[in-house]
């Protein structure tokens, strides 16, 4: 059985520099639906050991209020990984973002450890969640097999930064080096029935642009994004809220099947349109919208 | 003794000071007293000229000798060098056991910190005080009790005779030979001149000092030549980078925003949000904040401000020109667009302190304000406020208009985010009070809203609001159980400052610091 | 364990504490300088003290500046310091004496 917090609402994912005891002590304020206490660039090299410390205390003392706690570890070619995965695990992390994910193969090996570090720190087996950061060609051009490597992978997000330059390009702001990439994974995410992440946008002087982007994003089919501070959160947020319209039609759409469903009936029609059983996810995904966004007030 | 607010205020200090204890917020009301007068000395022969040399020459002619109260006021904030000028003068004279009573001090006195050492100066009476002049009174330096006032308090007590004000010193960014003096057109300017109005009527002598010397008569005045004996021209009266900075630049930390929306949220839901309603704010960003947010609903409702009041800023100015404001009354200006904004807009006015705030005036403009939107370093279960002493025990603030407006206002909301660093805003007994809690009706923090249990009617119409209310314990539990809860600051026994209530009663008192020491 | 060497932990920034750990003679040293000593110092000794207990440091000279550090923070500082000082960075006793 898969894990229940699997396909949860993951619109707003921010990243906080595990290193600064100001910025974990109570990001939840800002109601993210997942915070990413990140272990790997935010951290210089000589303070990842001090990071650790400040990360275990923060899982175990911190209460973050029902906010999903992703740890994004270092890279499996550096020497920090298999550290990082043991406090993470005994800590009690939600979910662990990959970094720098290239391969299924990658995703086996933090499961193996995961796994390893769930029976010694007495977790339930599987408990732990994961997602891949893709960030280069090949992992983007592998999201297929990235996203079908484990039941504990939960999506795939893109990593723009270091993706771009390994493109030999950079992000120019106009979005069109991302394309491929963002086009690829969602598809690859969709097909393999995981969530998929968009990558984080820097310039916060540039709000208007930041929400033309989320606003392209969402249109795609991504689930969310990565952020890179609290201001893009309520944006996030407001584009992800469904229309008045779209929740009338959602609830009619999910009362309609359920009710039918429990006759035997299986032909289904909302205001008069033939509608079929593919539709249901999509009106409930939409309920599950209004309902975090604050505006569904319906019985559902 | 224990007061209204449940402090104990020792006998010794009642004794010395011929005070009372605090009886409430309004005790006071319908108090009957004769207002004090100044000695003056008359000016009728025309040919006698009020212009003087230098601040020697103005302190000789004024007749300075020990022992004697002078004032100051504080529209140029950071950027003041009357104070420093006129005291390291006195200084210079050799004048010892001199009381200020400045409508507020700043860190740019801190200079005056060693005349404090050496018994030039033996009492400060202000709204606050703040840097090195602080740490000196919180470690016992100056010889007299410190009297902290509120910015109304200190206008009731030089009407009442409670302080007799020997001279003034009044810094004026432009003034005539004769003494009038305007806030407004020479090289350091700050907008109004109101603290000073009631030191130019109550002093026995008062001494315009001015960078900008301007043709007779410079009118219309904000203080006129009938209270001034001597008029001296200096270089430079102050900084004026730092008298008047530019306009903030709206918030962008999420926090200050989140706490503003919830403000903005409260006041609209209130029955006082209403064509004409009244509204006072203060500098911080969360204030600054829901001015501008409030601004957006009043244009999008139609609702007009008939009144915005007090210490004013570049937002509330913009408001003002847009028409959403009928009139702007104007006590202090703290960025240059408020400045320029009471330069141009007719309807952008000054006015005294007295008509501000003055508890025992025959009605002062607080008591007209619906909403006061303000801040504090800490907020107790009772509601009392705290802005004067720091979490260690430090005095580093003013009262300025907080008890006044507080007092005054239907609907008086102070924003505080629950934690600073490790120091919870929200706690069971501030260090020190410094406004009473039945005075204040709602805390907004980033954690939730309490809305004061004297107030069952805002509770009321807040019933179908879509606001994280909370009790103050619930917040109080909520900081507690992130931080630990604190323990009281550790002060030593003797008294070295009282906070006065608006209507000069002592409402706390502040100790002298004491070095931590752990007990095991 | 024992202090091995002079190490540090944190930084003065606000909310963090930096602590830094040397050989001691047979006793635990403890200096604390803090921006919350008033309301907070006993608790943040405590702390301190507990953590060091817990990692069986019974010999040292410890130094802790504190900037308002919750105390998850002030536990992470003087492990992290008390594990650098022996040059240990890997297989940590996470919920062992590390809590």
């Amino acid at each position: 059985m898969s894990h229940p917090n699997k396909k949860r609402l993951r619109r707003s994912m921010m990243f906080l520099n595990c290193q600064k005891p100001g910025l974990i002590k109570d990001p939840y304020i800002y109601k993210p639906d997942s915070i990413m206490l990140d272990l790997e660039d935010a951290v210089a090299e000589n303070q990842k050991d001090a990071a650790r410390y400040s990360l275990y205390h923060a899982l175990q003392e911190i209460d973050y209020r029902g906010v999903e706690r992703v740890v994004r570890i270092n890279g499996l070619d550096t020497p920090h990984w298999k550290e990082d995965i043991r406090v993470c695990v005994a800590g009690g992390a939600d979910t662990i973002r990959i970094a720098k994910t290239e391969t299924a193969q990658d995703v086996h090996i933090v499961e193996e450890h995961v796994l390893a570090a769930e029976k010694e720190f007495g977790r339930p087996e599987g408990s732990t969640l994961l997602m891949a950061a893709l960030e280069s060609c090949k992992g983007v051009l592998n999201a297929l097999e990235v996203c079908k490597s484990s039941d504990r992978l939960i999506g795939i997000a893109l990593s723009g930064g270091d993706y771009t330059k390994d493109l030999q390009t950079v992000i120019t702001g106009t979005g069109v080096e991302l394309q491929g990439a963002r086009q690829h994974m969602i598809i690859a995410a969709r097909a393999a029935g995981v969530q998929c992440w968009d990558t984080v946008f820097t310039n916060l002087d540039a709000m208007d642009v930041f929400e033309e982007e989320v606003k392209m994003i969402k249109m795609m089919g991504f689930d969310g994004k990565s952020l890179v501070n609290p201001r893009q959160i309520d944006v996030v947020h407001k584009v992800f809220t469904p229309t008045q319209k779209e929740i009338i039609f959602a609830e009619k759409v999910v009362k309609e099947i359920d009710e039918k469903k429990a006759l035997g009936i299986g032909v289904f029609t909302v205001d008069g349109k033939m509608i079929d059983i593919a539709f249901y996810d999509g009106a409930k995904r939409t309920i599950d919208l209004a309902k975090a966004s604050g505006v569904y007030e319906g019985d559902l | 003794m224990i007061n209204a607010v449940g402090r104990d205020i020792p006998e010794e200090v009642l004794k010395a000071t011929g005070k009372k204890v605090f009886e409430g917020a309004y005790a006071y009301d319908n108090y009957e007293y004769t207002k004090a007068a100044p000695t003056v000395h008359a000016v009728c022969d025309p040919k006698r000229s009020k212009l003087v040399e230098n601040i020697h020459d103005a302190l000789v002619k004024c007749g300075i000798k020990d022992g004697m109260t002078i004032s100051f006021h504080h529209h140029f904030r950071e950027g003041d060098y009357i104070v420093n000028m006129v005291m390291e003068e006195i200084h210079n004279m050799g004048i010892k056991g001199i009381t200020i009573c400045a409508s507020s001090l700043g860190k740019a006195h801190d200079p005056i910190v060693p005349m404090i050492e050496d018994g030039t100066i033996v009492g400060i009476q202000s709204s606050g005080v703040r840097g090195k002049i602080g740490e000196a009174i919180s470690t016992g330096k100056l010889r007299d009790l410190a009297i902290m006032r509120s910015h109304g308090g200190r206008v009731r007590a030089i009407e009442s005779g409670e302080v007799h004000i020997d001279i003034a010193f009044i810094g004026a960014p432009t003034c005539d030979e004769y003494g009038n003096m305007k806030a407004n057109g020479g090289k350091s300017d700050c907008g109004v001149l109101s603290y000073a109005v009631v030191d130019a009527e109550y002093a026995d002598k008062v001494v315009a000092i001015t960078d900008c010397l301007v043709p007779f008569p410079n009118v219309p005045a904000s203080i006129s030549m009938v209270h001034v004996d001597y008029v001296c021209v200096v270089d430079a009266i102050g900084n004026p980078a730092k008298i008047a900075t530019g306009a903030a630049k709206p918030t962008t930390d999420v926090r200050k925003i989140m706490m503003a929306d919830y403000c903005t949220q409260f006041v609209i839901n209130t029955p006082y949000f209403k064509e004409g309603f009244s509204y006072q704010t203060g500098v911080g960003g969360a204030s600054i904040a829901s001015t501008i947010s409030l601004g957006k609903i009043m244009e999008e409702r139609g609702i007009h401000m008939g009144l915005g009041l007090g210490g004013i800023t570049t937002p509330m100015c913009n408001l003002l020109a847009k028409g959403l404001i009928r009139t702007l009354v104007d006590t202090q200006d703290f960025d240059m667009g408020a400045i320029e904004s009471i330069k141009t807009n007719p309807n952008h006015i000054e006015i005294t302190a007295s008509e501000y705030a003055n508890p025992f005036n025959k009605g002062a403009y607080v008591n007209k304000l619906d909403f006061v939107i303000l801040a504090s370093l800490e907020v107790d279960t009772n509601f009392n406020c705290n802005v004067v002493v720091g979490s260690d025990g430090m005095i580093t603030g003013a009262q300025g208009g907080h008890p006044d407006t507080a007092a005054g206002a239907k609907c008086t909301i102070v924003i505080a985010p629950l934690l600073q660093g490790r120091i919870p805003a929200i706690c069971t007994n501030v260090t020190t009070v410094t406004t009473p809690g039945e005075t204040v009706d709602v805390v907004i923090t980033d954690y939730g809203i309490a809305i004061n249990p004297r107030r069952q009617d805002l509770i009321e119409c807040m019933k179908d609001v879509k606001l994280p209310f909370k009790t103050i314990e619930e917040l109080r539990d909520m900081a507690y159980s992130m931080v630990g809860e604190p323990d009281p600051v550790q002060f030593g026994d003797r008294v070295v400052g009282i906070i006065e209530a608006r209507d000069g009663t002592i409402i706390d008192v502040v100790r002298e610091i004491k070095e931590y020491e752990f007990k095991d | 364990m024992e202090v091995k060497k002079a190490a540090m932990a944190g930084t003065l920034e606000s909310s963090d504490a930096q602590v830094t750990v040397e050989p001691g003679n047979g006793t635990i040293e403890l200096s604390i300088e803090s921006s919350v000593i008033h309301q907070f110092g006993k608790q943040i000794k405590a702390t301190i003290l507990e953590t060091l207990g817990r990692l069986d440091v019974t010999s040292a000279k410890v130094k802790v500046v504190d900037k308002g550090a919750l105390d998850c923070t002030l536990k992470a500082r003087v492990e992290c310091a008390v594990y650098r000082s022996n040059d240990i960075t890997e297989n940590l006793p996470w919920g062992g004496v590390i809590k």
